[in-house]
């Protein structure tokens, strides 16, 4: 009986240190924090964001948190978070959910190959022949003869559904890898002379050859222009009904303001208007 | 064992036998207490790995269940196709089994006679010099982070793997199987030395008196006493195959193709890994039953594991 007790004494205990372990885990949004959860593709822009709202703004505590568009839109649903962030448009039945959608900036997706392959101009339909495994070697395409290596994101990657839905491929591509991160997909086609992949041009940097599409070259102009066709908004996603704290609201109209054109443009992303 | 009077106590002048009876009585009774709550305190932290098992296994179980319901047994586990996001969404997982079973396979085949050679070499062949270089550094491979392996799988393994073999593409099975099997070398090594020194110094000595070579008698003599270490070894470096994720996402390719020598593959681990930042429904469910297949590959491992260590202690 005495040891019953103890035991229960004892589990009790364990039970009542994990609750206060937990609720040390949730941060609230009191005293002034902006809480963003989402795309993995938006950290660059985001990341600045943040950066010059709290030094122009002090005491404020911001996060992102990197989850991804998926898990970004289900934190507002849930209330885990004051602004969720989607690389993609939200769909209808997430619209029906009361969730409102906030376009910040553009966002090229930048179809890369390496830097000593020859081919530096491929149209749309091409590069969706090439995703789905249609057109498999460089030659056919103007290249030089090598099987081509498809690399692509996973499943659920804002970037993937982006790419996948503007080039038409959805369900359809044949890929060799599917990495998970902008990063591994760089470093992956650096690495191999025969590889092509698409990423954020934000991410693009001169260790791989962004490739024109349709004879237009990806920049900040041809994406605000809409010539360069990969191309997906950056959204801010709220909750219709769900009043943002004071805080969150004033970086949420702040953001939405032509005031921060500049950081997006230096973050590499385009400026809606 | 507490109940002895100090016998300084004793020597003090002021104190009679009354009152040093009463201070050892209270003395007593104060350590007493110090040991019950010492005690308890040694109970609930013993407690806190036993419940995190017990919630972690409650939660898969809870959570893994209700995907393989909905998409039945026998099409999960058996299921050749995985195509988790598409609209007529196919949760086939045999390929991750296959890819997960083949290419521990694969480590323990590429990885066991490697460590158990260097085993053998450290423990009886090497000169204490020699070992004292030696074991630090196989300590240190097992110190490095798993996304270091992978880093340098995917710098230089795999443009080497397209290169040697002249593929397309370096990254898949073969690659994510040859960091696999330099991971659990570490494990291999260290347990195997473990068991092979603690082989009494008599079975050598008799072995050698009677005319055999030190060769024959590490590998009949020796090796023989040791095997249930060296077994324990094995069973340990698989476990550690089967779950590592990190390393292997980064060479294997993750596409959740059936595993073939140069395939881009996905493993179990990395299935669980790789999307489950984007999923949701019956996709982050289905990655939760993926989760409880490999929990369950895992927790045989283990029990395979005790019975071969117990099977040693007969």
């Amino acid at each position: 009986m005495k040891k019953v007790r103890r035991i229960l004494t004892m589990v009790l205990a364990v039970v009542m240190a994990a609750g206060v372990l937990a609720s040390c885990g949730t941060g609230d949004s009191e005293g002034g924090s902006v809480a963003t959860d989402g795309s993995t593709s938006m950290s660059t822009v985001i990341n600045a964001l943040g950066e010059v709202f709290t030094e122009e703004n002090e005491g404020v505590n911001f996060t992102y948190n990197p989850t991804g568009s998926g898990s970004g839109i289900s934190a507002v649903l849930e209330g885990r978070c004051d602004i969720g962030l989607s690389s993609r448009y939200l769909k209808d039945e997430e619209k029906t959910e009361g969730l409102v959608e906030n376009i910040l900036c553009l966002d090229g997706i930048a179809i890369i190959v390496h830097k000593d392959n020859p081919v530096s101009d491929l149209d749309l339909e091409t590069i969706a022949k090439i995703y789905t495994g249609e057109i498999t070697n460089w030659s056919e395409v103007g290249g030089n003869d090598g099987e081509i290596v498809v690399i692509g994101r996973e499943a659920g990657s804002g970037t993937r559904d982006g790419f996948e839905s503007i080039t038409g491929t959805e369900e359809k591509c044949a890929y060799r890898q599917e990495l998970t991160s902008t990063g591994d997909v760089i470093t992956t086609v650096s690495q191999n002379p025969n590889a092509i992949g698409y990423a954020s041009l934000a991410s693009v940097s001169d260790t791989v050859k962004a490739l024109s599409v349709g004879g237009v070259e990806p920049s900040e102009a041809t994406i605000q222009s809409g010539d360069y066709v990969i191309q997906r908004p950056f959204v801010l996603v709220t909750k219709e009904g769900t009043e943002l704290s004071d805080t969150a609201k004033a970086f949420f109209d702040w953001a939405m303001s032509s005031d921060v054109d500049q950081i997006i443009s230096d973050a590499g992303c385009v400026p809606v208007n | 064992m507490n109940d002895q009077v100090r016998p300084e106590g004793r020597e003090k002048p002021l104190t009679g036998p009354k009152a040093d009876a009463a201070s050892a009585s209270r003395a007593k009774r104060g350590r007493k207490l110090t040991e019950k709550i010492v005690e308890i305190i040694f109970l609930v932290l013993g407690m806190v790995s036993v419940a995190s098992v017990i919630v972690i296994t409650a939660y898969l179980i809870i959570s893994g269940l209700p995907a393989i319901k909905q998409i039945g047994l026998i099409n999960f586990l058996f299921g050749k196709e995985w195509d988790s996001t598409a609209a007529d969404p196919k949760f086939g997982i045999l390929p991750f089994i296959l890819t997960s079973v083949y290419g521990t396979a694969g480590a323990v085949v590429i990885g066991v006679p490697i460590g158990f050679l260097v085993a053998v070499f450290l423990s009886k062949v090497a000169s204490k010099k020699v070992r004292s270089i030696i074991e630090p550094a196989v300590g240190l491979l097992a110190g490095i982070p798993s996304v270091v392996y992978g880093l340098v799988g995917m710098m230089v393994l795999v443009p080497g793997v397209r290169k040697i073999f002249n593929i397309p593409d370096g990254s898949g099975f073969f690659s994510a199987m040859v960091v696999l099997s330099i991971m659990i070398l570490p494990s291999i090594i260290k347990v195997s030395v473990t068991a092979l020194d603690a082989v009494p110094k008599e079975y050598e000595d008799g072995s050698l008196a009677l005319g055999a070579t030190p060769e024959e008698t590490y590998f009949r003599v020796s090796v023989p006493a040791a095997k249930s270490g060296i077994a324990a070894a094995v069973v340990l470096g698989v476990g550690r195959a089967i779950g590592e994720a990190m390393a292997v996402m980064m060479v294997a390719g993750n596409v959740a193709n059936m595993p073939s020598l140069f395939q881009s593959v996905r493993f179990l681990t990395t299935a669980v890994s790789s999307e489950l930042s984007y999923s949701s429904g019956l996709q982050r469910q289905a990655l939760f039953s993926i989760a409880l297949v490999l929990f369950f590959f895992i927790m045989m491992i283990n029990a395979f594991l005790n019975l071969v260590l117990k099977h040693k202690g007969e």
